[in-house]
């Protein structure tokens, strides 16, 4: 254990535990955008900044990378820290002006739009947070989709921004997505829609109801080695 | 020759290399480096082997790196058998032949040159090299290399071989004391040893950071795992600076030594050059040393008969800036796209697929083999008290001497700029000198007394950098120079994080409209504020530090910007928006040039008569200015 104090109070932390999860595990709440606890952190979002100081040394750090460390102060909410969030918000507003989620963390924190940012018309709700990458990648294990560009070109989508081959249609992006960016779309005759590509959906041999694309039960056959037919029941049937 | 594992091979190998580096008849050299294949060198060298051949000249034709004074290029230089070795400046392709006659004559009458080397010091084997004892009298007139203002406060460190040894010979390297140092660090110390020498040496960081190496090597030593690695950041990317890329192209070996040394003191057994590939002489130049080196047996298993091993491998960049930044690069060389990561864990205990890495830059590498050969209190004793040793940067922009210099730190800008550099052109006046590329910032005239080491440069809002120095003189527009370096970070940022890839774009877009009479009251202080927590905020050092060209010209120049901002006038006379070009009716005599070089014809006029700019038809170019003899063109 590590003893710290994160605004002024004393708080012990398992070793290897980072910042934002001491802050969070004792009451302590520090806003995220890009952070989901069944992934591995990134820090793009700079929401979760926090300014620490130890040994006369002050600067800030993300705390959703950051271990705890013994004897650390940490500061959750300075000036310093606000100014950063303010401006990430400001910035995200005018990146996705379409964007309800950061609107309304932007109005819970009082944030208001800078009138003097341009705002941009071709970005959707992305704010590159880059969980739905990390979810193909890590959680379902099939990087169907990933990260292309740099800079203001960056954008997500299949290799060569065409419909991604990889892709199964599990829709786990759509879930993680913070922001509703990504669209999937099921017909209820049988066929999703996603990232440009139209799978077939399973039929639940019990009830009848289009549940699961194909391609995702067979990857889930494969993956597991159970045979594709004890997949084809509805998990409400099961 | 086979492979070199004792002295005596060592030295078999440096006499080879001396039967080249001084053969025992006439020898010319051409400076090949890109500097010099610009301006057209290697069609000199071709000239220069075509005639040879032609006349049956016992000729000894060779090829090396650049001797910085990039004015002179094409380069070329004549050495005779106890002769001071001659310098010819600007010898183009038809130059060729005439050079030749003089040579073979023995006259000096016709191409003058531009400089003489009687001797010079070999850094590492300590001993002078004598090229001519006797100056003939006709000699005399010619300037000393050391009596150029050019060069007379120079120190050349890390540069010492190039512009002078054949690059692509590794014999030539060394008989200049090249391996030598590696040597003596395998045969006769420990990896603890090395260490302390590079830390007294006092050695930091060349790439920008200013980083001690010794601490750095040490930790990385110190950092637990039985895979580590040490790394050459050759990913140089600042505009207008190209110090490691003459390195690269002029003295390979001197970086694959001074990374063989490091990396017995740090325990790793094999590094990575990682070059960007935008440099196509350098990567050849790496790729031939690495191979040659091998051959002899200076890389690969137990090297020296010391048991110790290492090899390189040489890493292409693709051609984002990002990749010079430690972290990404290490991504890069891992195969994924190059991203930064947060330095929370030092890359000397987690880099490279998490394992301890060690990178430092080309010109740290190589001033390695020196800090062996003479110790780290030798090294120690150049330069200033927290920035020892010397520190090459790349001069250009508004600047008479345009080229490289390497210079003991603690030198003032004003000596670089105006002792070394030759001082403004065409009369201008100095205004300022951007010096970081586009992570440091623009040091104004009145600090010109600045003395050039790592803090100084810092406190005054800029850094050190890798070296690039851009001058500037009073035509040019602070805010325009913000600009131009946001519209470079724009397309370079990764993308990865909100504060850089958002707020830079966002700042750009304010600084363009400035420049376009559409700035707003509160730009100013929207900047300083968007700057700070950018450089707060930002992941890696790039937007960290990417705020400051913007925060250095509003610190110093803030007049400036207000001028734009609020009387929608560029002071510079550079923003096309906010400027006007007119003629004063006293001053046009009516000759008409200004009218006949127009390029959109929105001069007009009668002949003798005051000539008048049409202003809804003049795009602003500045051509009439130029040309205008009588300075009867204004621009406001």
């Amino acid at each position: 254990m590590v003893n710290l104090t994160i605004d002024g109070r004393h708080i012990q932390a398992e070793e290897g535990s980072t910042l934002l999860s001491a802050a969070r595990a004792n009451g302590i709440e520090i806003p995220t955008l890009c952070h989901h606890e069944a992934l591995m952190p990134t820090g793009s979002c700079r929401m979760c900044v926090v300014e620490v100081s130890k040994g006369g040394r002050t600067r800030i750090v993300t705390s959703c990378i950051y271990l705890a460390e013994e004897g650390l102060q940490v500061n959750t909410k300075s000036q310093r820290v606000q100014e950063v969030r303010k401006l990430v918000l400001q910035l995200l507003m005018a990146r996705c002006p379409e964007s309800e989620v950061v609107r309304e963390v932007a109005k819970e924190m009082g944030v208001n739009p800078e009138p003097r940012f341009k705002t941009s018309k071709d970005k959707g709700k992305c704010i590159l947070c880059r969980l739905c990458v990390k979810a193909c990648e890590s959680i379902v294990g099939v990087s169907a989709i990933g990260l292309s560009g740099r800079g203001q070109t960056k954008k997500v989508g299949g290799p060569f921004m065409e419909a991604p081959q990889a892709c199964i249609g599990c829709g786990s992006c759509v879930y993680i997505c913070p922001t509703g960016h990504i669209v999937m779309e099921d017909d209820g005759k049988g066929h999703r829609e996603i990232w440009g590509k139209t799978f077939n959906m399973a039929q639940c041999r019990t009830c009848g109801r289009y549940f699961a694309p194909l391609e995702q039960l067979s990857f889930i056959s494969k993956a597991t080695k159970v045979p594709l037919e004890s997949l084809m029941v509805c998990t409400s049937c099961r | 020759m086979g492979r070199i594992r004792t002295l005596k091979d060592l030295d078999l190998a440096a006499k080879k290399g001396l039967e080249t580096l001084f053969p025992k008849k006439t020898k010319i050299m051409v400076g090949t480096a890109t500097s010099g294949i610009a301006a057209g060198a290697l069609e000199v060298y071709e000239e220069l082997k075509r005639e040879c051949e032609k006349r049956k000249l016992d000729i000894h034709l060779s090829k090396t790196g650049s001797m910085g004074m990039d004015s002179l290029e094409p380069l070329v230089e004549v050495i005779e058998p106890g002769k001071p070795r001659l310098a010819y400046g600007k010898v183009t392709k038809d130059k060729v032949s005439p050079l030749i006659d003089q040579v073979v004559s023995g006259s000096i009458d016709g191409l003058k040159p531009a400089y003489r080397i009687d001797d010079e010091d070999d850094l590492i084997r300590q001993e002078k090299i004598t090229y001519g004892k006797k100056i003939e009298a006709k000699l005399k007139g010619i300037p000393k290399i050391n009596e150029l203002p050019f060069y007379k406060k120079q120190l050349r460190i890390a540069l010492r071989n190039c512009g002078t040894i054949d690059p692509e010979n590794i014999y030539e390297y060394i008989a200049r004391g090249g391996y030598y140092s590696l040597y003596r660090a395998l045969s006769s110390m420990t990896p603890e040893q090395i260490i302390d020498e590079v830390t007294i040496s006092g050695l930091r960081g060349r790439g920008g950071g200013g980083f001690p190496t010794g601490r750095k090597w040490l930790s990385c030593r110190k950092a637990h795992g039985d895979i580590k690695y040490v790394i050459c950041n050759g990913d140089e990317g600042d505009p207008g600076a190209y110090m490691d890329r003459s390195l690269m192209e002029g003295d390979p070996h001197s970086i694959i030594e001074g990374m063989v040394i490091g990396a017995f003191a740090i325990g790793a057994h094999e590094g990575f050059i990682y070059v960007r590939n935008e440099y196509p002489l350098a990567v050849a130049n790496l790729q031939k040393a690495v191979e040659q080196a091998r051959e002899l047996g200076l890389l690969g298993d137990d090297i020296f008969k010391s048991g110790f091993s290492f090899d390189i491998k040489i890493v292409r960049g693709a051609g984002a800036f990002v990749c010079g930044e430690s972290t990404a690069l290490m991504t890069s060389i891992e195969g994924k796209a190059g991203e930064p990561r947060a330095k929370y864990i030092h890359t000397v205990e987690q880099g490279i697929w998490n394992r301890p890495s060690n990178l430092n830059n080309v010109e740290t590498w190589a001033n390695v083999p020196v800090i062996i050969a003479r110790g780290g209190k030798w090294f120690a004793n150049i330069g200033a008290k927290n920035s020892t040793g010397t520190k090459v940067f790349s001069l250009v922009g508004k600047i008479n001497n345009v080229g490289l210099v390497e210079v003991p730190m603690g030198i003032t800008l004003k000596e670089i700029i105006y002792d070394i550099g030759g001082g403004i052109p065409e009369g201008k006046s100095f205004k300022a000198v951007q010096t970081g590329g586009p992570s440091g910032g623009c040091i104004p005239a009145d600090l010109i007394d600045l003395p050039v080491d790592f803090d100084s440069l810092w406190e005054a809002g800029s850094m050190m950098g890798s070296g690039g120095m851009i001058v500037m003189d009073d035509r040019t527009c602070m805010v325009d120079i913000a600009r131009y370096f946001f519209d470079f970070l724009v397309s370079e940022s990764c993308g990865k994080c909100v504060p850089c890839r958002e707020g830079v774009y966002q700042m750009y877009e304010i600084l363009h409209d400035i420049c376009h009479g559409r700035g707003k009251k509160g730009d100013i202080e929207l900047l300083e504020s968007m700057g700070k927590s950018i450089a707060d905020g930002s992941l890696c050092a790039l937007g960290g530090s990417a705020p400051n060209p913007v925060l250095s010209t509003i610190r110093y120049f803030r007049k400036e910007y207000e001028a734009h901002i609020n009387k929608k006038k560029c002071p510079a006379g550079v923003c096309r928006a906010l400027i006007k070009y007119s003629i004063l009716a006293d001053k046009c005599t009516g000759c008409g040039v200004c009218a006949k070089r127009c390029p959109v014809e929105c001069i007009s006029g009668e002949r003798k008569k005051v000539h008048i700019i049409d202003q809804g038809k003049c795009i602003k170019c500045g051509t009439c200015k130029e040309v205008c003899k009588f300075d009867a063109i204004i621009v406001e």
